[in-house]
């Protein structure tokens, strides 16, 4: 991604490098242009009089977004070595079991939301809403799998405070947790615009990013489990 | 119009067209104004801190009747110095230098040098300058409550930040508030730097190539990502120190402490971790304050030399290598914190091959005036400032970068010359150079240049007057952040700190001409041409300030890079971007 | 309007390089033996980044004269980019820079890779909001362990010993003042009871951050000379903002001779 973004001028000849204004490089960005990820939706391909959003930029918003919230991660995964290196304090928690399954909803809501786009692309209304429907409820499930694995660890006497390991469980799933409460927040969006959605082809831009988002939180949840699960 | 009454129509308008606006010049305006009020509100801190170092025991009735608990009897008490120092630092690095220059002007700025209408997410856009302004809100509702504002420093190194209240006043809910201000401010601006890189990449005009791209649009799209890197990390950071302070757990808090004789019943933690985290964050974020300016530095230095920026192509390579190695480089504000000394010199290594792009800029900026012909208008004259206190600043970090140097010099006053050189006089002369610049754009009037010539002379003079004398108090070894100098080295040090508290005041009024000047031109200055300055880029194309959509007469066609000044056979002395016109040679 | 600006610069220019090399305002006297390498590196790097600030100053001062717009119309020379000269320029600085970090890594190793040498005199170092106590091991050589629950200053106890039962801490003396003999290795282990600290003494050129729940030994010598210069009484300040009390965290460093040393030794460790 960053590389993609971080393309440094190709070596074209920089000054003289007076583009025939004419077709092929209508797009706008030209040549150089190609950092979007996706590299779909050249943004405004035209400027009617009622301009709308370039359909590229909210792909390259939430790829951007991304980026920031593995960073957030990035981070606390460093901390947590650090933390974990240096301590004499540090035990190493066992999971709560549910959180396989929980791990198991999330994978399914994936394929859920991959349905609802196959059927969007296939114009088929009813599987579109229908699959959506069904991820929207998997990805509630999900949260409350989370809220329920907090409330077996504190059965367990295992609080946030309880020892390092556990301050960065809870630590760690609370802020997967708020980011994907976002994305359920974007499911139930796209659930009561969904008519206006399936009507309107530029609307369907929205399905596309919350997919990219959902399917992030899957491999970051993913991630993070796999996190807990080794022995630091 | 007065007689009118306004319905709630025109109310809504009224909301809709300058509160809570999507339209980016609107929401550019909104940043900008917000950095001036906390530039304004930061250095009236800074003359209390002065003052209360030049004269310690000097009563300001004044100062007790807007703070009782902190001046009581209007001498500064030793804990709300520290707590004037937090604010001021966070508010001029935060809410100043990293709002003005790219939130500030780039919102403004970006989509009209593209040639794009509105910035790719306006909703988005909006929704990160209210949540920079929620930030200073919070932060400054510090003053507000009981025990008054943090006194941990912009740095908040824990465990003094980490313990709650029991380190010292203002680390009970001041602090609290602090992290969330932040936590806040690194929202906002993540937020909007996600809408900068989506403009860059796909809002540009038929034929703006990245060759075509001025300096600024490079500087700004490159600040954003180092800013989607950086401040997800400062919030991660701040997530753990408030875990810390009202969570109970002990990231940041060792075994063993015991505070004012408390046992604190908590352990393991890591104080140098907060350091490590912060700096992480820290160190990018001096270069996404500077990146900005150097753009505009660059952007005004071409347009009054009449002259193409010099090695644009090595400007933008010097961007990418500065943005890239400033990731590398955060342990050099740690050489004296306990870090391994092997990875001390790695970093001390990194620290030097970072100057050498900053070199180059140097240079190319030199390069662009040499064969020139300059006009010294306001915004040039500060853009000359710039460059020298960026060489002067540049160099007394050679200082720094030297570990064995650093041991001496860590923490004390040459730090504070440096930093500021090198970061605040930088950054604010290249704030003003853009204002000076981009005023008439913004705001559709001249600023007076007689006014706006008197206001640089004081503050360039101003500036190495306050500024020079700190690296001396730093080979005296005077440490920063030192409420009263009562130590026996540093006795004899005081009339230096008067001479700098008297510049300080002389060149914080000067400002006052500034403040005067925009004000007084926003609404009866002269009103500005199209194109006051004869600029190249597609800013100067549209009117001033510019109409609601930007390009009225449909989206520009760009045939020309930036800075074509001086062009060897054309009628004028410039070709503006969009305009077909052939160029020979080249 | 250029030559006002050219001028300043230059008046700007020669005024801090005339303060600079006046050494009107400078560094204190230099007590400790790996002093004068670090002085010697402050001045190549002071003739070094000197002459560049000189040279861009003037440099830039000289441009401003020089291509002012004079109004006699003509263009301005017409200069994108010469390769060869931005890769030159590219190149000797990278070399110049990197260079001086490299010139600074022998002070730096001879400072921080090594430890003490055997023998050296082992004294702790602990801070605290906001004041400074030493330790000494006394004559065996050990330090006692440390009780956080025992710290209790209105006791004396300011560092949680616990001298009835620890046969180590018996012995320990804690003093208020950091005193040392010449000319003799002592080895300095900086540790903090509550937040961070930091260690400095400008005469030594000596500067460490004391982190709670870490130990930071340094070490160093103090030159013969130390005892000539304000009866061998230096100030020991913090430089990590502590809190509300931290510009006036203060103690003493007394060098002392050899002989002088061991009474004071003595002295102190009668009061325990």
């Amino acid at each position: 991604m960053g590389s993609a973004v971080l393309t440094p001028p190709k070596a074209k000849p920089p000054e003289d490098s007076t583009p025939p204004p004419g077709k092929g490089n209508d797009g706008p960005g030209g040549s150089g242009g190609s950092g979007g990820p996706g590299g779909s939706g050249r943004g405004g391909r035209r400027h009617p009089p009622n301009w709308s959003l370039p359909p590229g930029a909210y792909r390259i918003a939430i790829w951007m977004g991304i980026v920031s919230i593995s960073m957030l991660f990035a981070a606390l995964t460093s901390a947590m070595l650090v933390r974990a290196e240096i301590a004499t304090d540090w035990v190493h928690g066992a999971i709560p079991s549910i959180l396989y399954f929980n791990t198991l909803v999330l994978i399914l809501s994936s394929l859920t939301l991959e349905f609802s786009r196959r059927s969007l692309r296939k114009e088929a209304e009813k599987g579109f809403t229908g699959w959506l429907y069904a991820t929207t409820a998997l990805g509630i499930i999900f949260i409350a799998g989370q809220l329920l694995a907090w409330r077996q660890l504190a059965a367990h006497g295992i609080y946030v405070t309880t020892n390092p390991s556990s301050s960065f469980f809870y630590v760690l799933t609370a802020a997967h947790g708020v980011h994907l409460l976002g994305g359920v927040l974007a499911l139930f969006y796209l659930v009561f615009r969904s008519r206006k959605i399936f009507g309107t082809p530029q609307k369907r831009i929205a399905v596309d990013v919350t997919a990219i988002y959902w399917h992030f939180m899957d491999v970051l949840w993913i991630y993070i489990l796999i996190l807990l699960k080794v022995k630091l | 119009m007065g007689e009118v009454q306004r319905g709630p129509e025109q109310r809504k308008r009224f909301v809709g067209k300058y509160i809570f606006s999507v339209d980016h010049k609107v929401i550019g305006r909104q940043f900008y104004f917000l950095a001036l009020f906390a530039a304004l509100v930061a250095m009236l801190l800074s003359w209390v801190m002065r003052l209360h170092l030049g004269w310690p025991n000097v009563q300001l009735p004044l100062l007790s009747t807007l703070s009782p608990a902190g001046a009581p009897g209007g001498v500064l008490t030793p804990e709300y110095y520290l707590s004037l120092l937090t604010i001021h630092g966070t508010l001029m690095i935060f809410f100043v230098l990293t709002v003005a220059p790219q939130a500030g002007f780039g919102n403004f700025l970006l989509p009209l040098q593209l040639g794009a209408r509105e910035m790719a997410l306006p909703r988005l856009n909006m929704l990160s300058f209210w949540t920079t302004f929620a930030a200073l809100g919070v932060l400054l509702s510090t003053f507000f409550i009981s025990d008054g504002p943090p006194i941990t420093g912009w740095t908040a190194y824990a465990p003094l930040s980490a313990a709650g209240s029991i380190t010292g006043p203002g680390e009970g809910m001041g602090q609290s508030l602090w992290i969330l201000a932040i936590a806040l401010f690194c929202l906002g601006a993540v937020l909007g730097s996600v809408n900068f890189i989506a403009t860059t990449l796909g809002s540009r005009a038929r034929g703006m190539t990245l060759h075509c791209l001025p300096l600024t649009c490079w500087a700004w799209f490159l600040t954003a990502v180092m800013i989607l890197l950086s401040f997800a990390v400062l919030l991660a950071a701040c997530l753990l120190l408030m875990m810390d302070r009202v969570g109970g757990t002990s990231f940041f808090l060792p075994a063993g402490m015991v505070i004012s004789g408390d046992l604190i019943h908590r352990g393991g933690g890591a104080p140098l971790l907060w350091q490590h985290l912060f700096w992480f964050f820290g160190h990018p974020e001096v270069y996404i304050t500077i990146l900005p300016a150097m753009g505009i530095i660059s952007h005004i230095l071409s347009c009054f030399s009449r002259k193409p920026a010099f090695g644009y192509q090595s400007m933008i390579y010097s961007m990418m290598a500065i943005g890239f190695l400033s990731f590398m480089v955060w342990g050099h504000h740690m050489f004296v914190s306990g870090m391994n000394p092997y990875t001390g010199f790695a970093f001390a290594v990194l620290t030097m091959a970072i100057a050498v792009p900053s070199a180059v800029t140097i240079f190319d900026w030199l390069g662009t005036m040499w064969g020139g012909k300059l006009r010294f208008t306001t915004s040039m004259l500060f853009a000359i400032g710039f460059v020298s206190v960026f060489v002067t600043g540049g160099l007394s970090g050679l200082f720094l970068a030297q570990p064995p140097l650093d041991v001496y010099l860590h923490d004390t006053y040459f730090v504070i010359a440096h930093l500021h050189m090198i970061m605040g006089l930088a950054g604010t002369f290249a704030i003003f150079a853009g204002t000076y610049f981009w005023f008439p754009k913004m705001f559709g009037r001249m600023m007076s240049e007689l006014l706006g010539k008197m206001h640089f002379w004081l503050t360039f003079i101003g500036a190495y007057a306050i500024f020079m004398p700190m690296h001396f108090l730093g080979f005296e070894g005077n440490p920063r952040r030192y409420a009263a100098l009562t130590d026996n080295f540093l006795k004899p040090l005081i009339p230096m700190h008067r001479f700098i508290t008297i510049a300080a005041l002389i060149t914080g009024a000067a400002q006052l001409l500034f403040v005067s000047n925009f004000f007084w031109s926003m609404f009866r200055g002269e009103k500005a041409p199209d194109n006051p300055w004869e600029g190249t880029s597609l800013e100067w194309t549209v009117s001033s300030p510019p109409p609601p959509e930007n390009f009225s007469g449909g989206t520009p066609v760009i045939y020309h890079g930036p800075y074509e000044y001086g062009v060897p056979g054309s009628e004028k002395d410039y070709v503006m971007q969009n305009s077909p016109e052939k160029i020979a040679g080249g | 309007m250029g030559l006002a600006i050219a001028v300043v610069l230059t008046l700007i220019t020669a005024v801090s390089v005339s303060l600079i090399s006046a050494h009107f305002w400078w560094f204190p006297v230099d007590v400790a033996t790996h002093g004068p390498a670090i002085d010697h590196l402050f001045t190549l790097t002071f003739i070094f980044t000197g002459a560049i600030f000189v040279l861009a100053q003037l440099g830039l001062a000289y441009l401003i004269w020089r291509y002012r717009d004079r109004g006699q119309g003509g263009k301005a020379t017409y200069l994108h980019e010469p390769a060869m000269l931005q890769v030159t320029w590219t190149l000797i600085a990278l070399i110049l820079f990197v260079g001086l970090a490299f010139m600074g890594h022998r002070t730096w190793a001879h400072m921080h890779y090594t430890g003490a040498q055997p023998g050296a005199l082992r004294i702790e170092v602990w801070g605290e909001q906001f004041a400074w106590y030493f330790r000494y091991p006394g004559p065996d050589g050990r330090f006692g362990p440390i009780h956080p629950s025992l710290m209790d200053d209105s006791m004396g106890n300011y560092l949680g010993l616990d001298r009835p039962h620890d046969q180590a801490s018996k012995d320990d003396i804690v003093t208020a003042t950091l005193g040392i003999p010449a000319d003799r290795p002592v080895q300095l282990i900086l540790r903090s009871k509550d937040v961070i600290h930091s260690f400095f003494v400008p005469e030594l050129r000596m500067k460490q951050d004391l982190v709670p729940g870490m130990e930071m030994p340094i070490h160093f010598t103090a030159t013969e000379d130390a005892l000539n210069h304000d009866g061998g009484r230096y100030e020991i300040v913090c430089t990590q903002l502590c809190g509300m009390g931290h510009y006036k965290m203060r103690a003493f460093l007394q060098v002392m001779t050899e002989k002088k040393f061991e009474q004071w030794l003595k002295q102190e460790a009668a009061m325990q």
